[in-house]
């Protein structure tokens, strides 16, 4: 039961942390950017989606498609006002960037999550779910919205894998994760690389939020936790590698479960950090890290 | 070099000399000409604190347009301390050092009114908090009078949330369902610490056997594991003690369709935007209050209510009611002290016997063991039960009071343990 228990729950968790993670790793593979306003923009879109479903009186479809929308609207944003002006610069050294980018997005978080707090309070919220009631599976009385979490995950999950290996587009995306400077003596534009990259890591963020509203629910005191967790999970993994992170986020999803469910929800997520902690010493390029 | 030292050391003198008398002048308790300036110190990111200088507001909006206290108006003054005890200790050394405040409302957050709790000696300024319930703070007063007599208790102790929560846990849950046994939920925070010392005691005294007793961390997300160790232990009913979460447990218990009732304390579910915030998952959920949106505990409550509603467009927190009541009960203290001096102010206080919106506020004496604690019981504040039910707060407790019967959603199975 307690077994049954885990496999369904952790899967659920792993399925959530894979979705928001791999988005925050293509970022960092193809454009060397660590995003630290990740969370940020997923509580955004969870806002979104719950204040469309309550102020809007919007059904949780549309609540849904308005998160994601959203998801996407604020990763561009993010792009144009605040990564690409930097990287464009002329006045800050090549070598400088990174860490202004960091700081920046940082920032940029920081303000978006001010913003929330202010006007919707830093109180939880959650998205109206798109299916209710429960499903026994092995005698766990499941929500058939953990199911649904967990589905519609894999499904984004599939179609990023299609997208990046079958279609040209993806193909170019994954090229310029590989050598960028390559791409550009193809004769493709590096900028709309980022562009296309930027629009489905909001999409992914979109999805991701919305799912772990209707899942879990977050509150501006979220944005913190959410950047770290996909942060660990992306060194866990291996920074930049897309396939990385999601064996690291099930690798950190199942150790948070099982230390929840056998030792105590409160020491939840410390083994994991302990975990990324000792991959640090022994495979400081993570798990399946190329750099 | 010696002369230079010659030549600063007399202009050094002038402004040490300037800033210790600015000092003296600033020190709290000068009588003033200007208004009652009263400060409030509040989270106003947070729904429980954001209806505290909104509700001060408008008790000092209703004093002053009838006249004001002794000719005086009064001025609300208003700092959001972004729920840290930090920027709070800040606020209130700026309003009692600069802003000149006659007294602070302060914080629905125990940690945060526990941090101010020793400035109100030093600084000699009375505060009164909303909606922190830690006994500790009164326990100090106890220990350390004189200089922290400025402090009063404007919200219930731990404690005596316990003993209304186990009152109405005897006769709506061991008499009318014949309930036998509950498992405490609380979160690890300072006011829980009294408050599952007494549901311990009080509980089997109501007829609810305590099976468990589990603290959760104010930062879990998922509470899957949390229901499913309390759904082991089959009790009858799971006894709440949230305040900082509230939400998220509330939505996993929904979806997750834990047929075992929750009753309690969830200082959230108070907030009347807590349907939309649940999208409805806090159908039936039980909670202590010690007022309703349609409840007219006094004749000053509902219009209260109504005034905040057509001002605000929202009803207010639990920590709005107490916020107004306080205003009028520190402007009635001003009154009859007939000075703002803060030891004059403290000795008027205790002596406080007002009607407010949630009851008779009347603080417990200096001998006790948490003077300036409110007095609780049925001449006093007796608090309320109410349930949420298809979107609206329905009064269950006390009988006097009720406006509804109590009905659960579908998937709860009352009783079923037995």
């Amino acid at each position: 039961m307690l077994f049954w228990q885990i496999l369904i729950d952790g899967f659920a968790v792993g399925s959530l942390y894979a979705l928001g993670a791999m988005g925050f790793a293509l970022i960092f593979g193809v454009s060397g950017v660590l995003n630290l306003s990740h969370g940020a923009l997923m509580v955004a879109a969870v806002v979104a989606a719950w204040a469309a479903g309550n102020d809007l009186h919007v059904g949780p479809y549309a609540g849904a498609a308005i998160g994601v929308l959203v998801g996407l609207v604020a990763s561009l944003v993010t792009y144009f006002a605040v990564v690409r002006p930097l990287q464009n610069s002329q006045k800050i050294r090549e070598d400088e960037k990174e860490i202004f980018i960091l700081t920046a997005t940082l920032l940029w978080g920081i303000m978006i999550q001010e913003l929330i707090a202010y006007f919707y309070t830093n109180n939880a919220k959650t998205v109206s779910p798109i299916v209710g009631g429960v499903i026994n599976i092995a005698g766990v009385r499941t929500p058939a919205n953990e199911l649904f979490t967990a589905i519609v995950c894999w499904i984004v999950i599939g179609v990023l894998w299609l997208l990046v290996n079958r279609t040209r587009a993806g193909k170019a995306v994954l090229a310029a994760s590989m050598n960028p400077r390559g791409v550009t003596l193809l004769g493709i534009e590096l900028p709309q690389i980022y562009i296309a990259v930027w629009a489905i890591y909001g999409v992914l963020i979109g999805v991701a939020g919305v799912l772990l509203g209707m899942f879990l629910g977050v509150s501006s005191y979220s944005v913190g936790p959410l950047t770290a967790s996909a942060f660990s999970i992306v060194v866990l993994g291996g920074l930049g590698s897309v396939s990385g992170a999601l064996i690291a986020a099930y690798v950190v999803g199942y150790l948070e479960t099982m230390t929840a469910y056998l030792i105590s929800p409160a020491y939840r997520t410390i083994p994991a950090l302990l975990l990324l902690v000792v991959v640090m010493y022994v495979r400081p390029r993570g798990l399946l890290g190329r750099r | 070099m010696k002369t230079q030292l010659w030549r600063v050391a007399p202009k050094f003198a002038t402004y040490a000399a300037a800033a210790i008398f600015a000092l003296a002048m600033a020190s709290p308790g000068h009588a003033q000409s200007g208004p009652i300036k009263i400060g409030v110190i509040a989270e106003a990111q947070a729904v429980a604190g954001s209806s505290i200088p909104q509700a001060a507001q408008l008790a000092a909006d209703e004093i002053n347009a009838s006249g004001g206290v002794n000719g005086q108006k009064i001025e609300i003054v208003s700092y959001d301390n972004h729920s840290s005890a930090a920027e709070s200790v800040r606020a209130f050394q700026r309003a009692a050092n600069e802003d000149h405040v006659n007294a602070v409302i302060a914080s629905y957050i125990s940690e945060v009114v526990l941090a101010l709790e020793p400035w109100t000696g030093r600084l000699k300024t009375v505060m009164v908090t909303p909606g922190a319930a830690s006994d500790v703070i009164t326990q100090n007063i106890a220990k350390d009078y004189d200089h922290l007599k400025y402090t009063f208790h404007g919200y219930l102790t731990s404690t005596s949330i316990a003993d209304l929560v186990c009152a109405a846990a005897k006769d709506l849950l061991a008499t009318q369902l014949h309930l036998k046994s509950t498992v405490v939920m609380s979160e690890d925070a300072a006011w829980t610490t009294p408050l599952d010392a007494e549901y311990l005691k009080c509980l089997p005294e109501a007829g609810l056997k305590v099976l468990d007793h589990i603290r959760l961390s104010p930062d879990t997300t998922d509470f899957t594991p949390i229901f499913n160790k309390i759904e082991g232990q089959k009790p009858d009913v799971i006894l709440t003690g949230i305040s900082h979460v509230g939400v998220q447990p509330t939505v996993q218990w929904k979806q997750q369709e834990v047929p075992i009732p929750m009753f309690g304390i969830s200082s959230q579910a108070t907030n009347s935007s807590f349907w939309n915030d649940t999208n409805g998952a806090v159908e039936g959920v039980l909670y202590q209050a010690v007022s309703g949106p349609d409840v007219a505990v006094t004749p000053k409550t509902l219009p209260f209510v109504n005034a905040f509603k057509t001002k605000f467009g929202n009803f207010p927190s639990y920590a709005g009611y107490t916020a107004y009541d306080e205003v009028y009960y520190i402007a009635d203290a001003i009154k009859r002290a007939g000075s703002t001096d803060p030891d004059k102010l403290v000795t008027a206080m205790e002596q406080t016997d007002w009607i407010g919106t949630i009851g008779r506020i009347q603080f417990k004496g200096k001998d006790t063991g948490n003077p300036h604690a409110l007095k609780v019981g049925p001449d006093t504040i007796t608090g309320l039960m109410l349930q949420w039910q298809n979107g609206k707060q329905v009064n269950l407790w006390p009988e006097k009071l009720a406006n509804g019967k109590m009905k659960f959603p579908s998937f709860i199975k009352v009783g079923s343990a037995q």
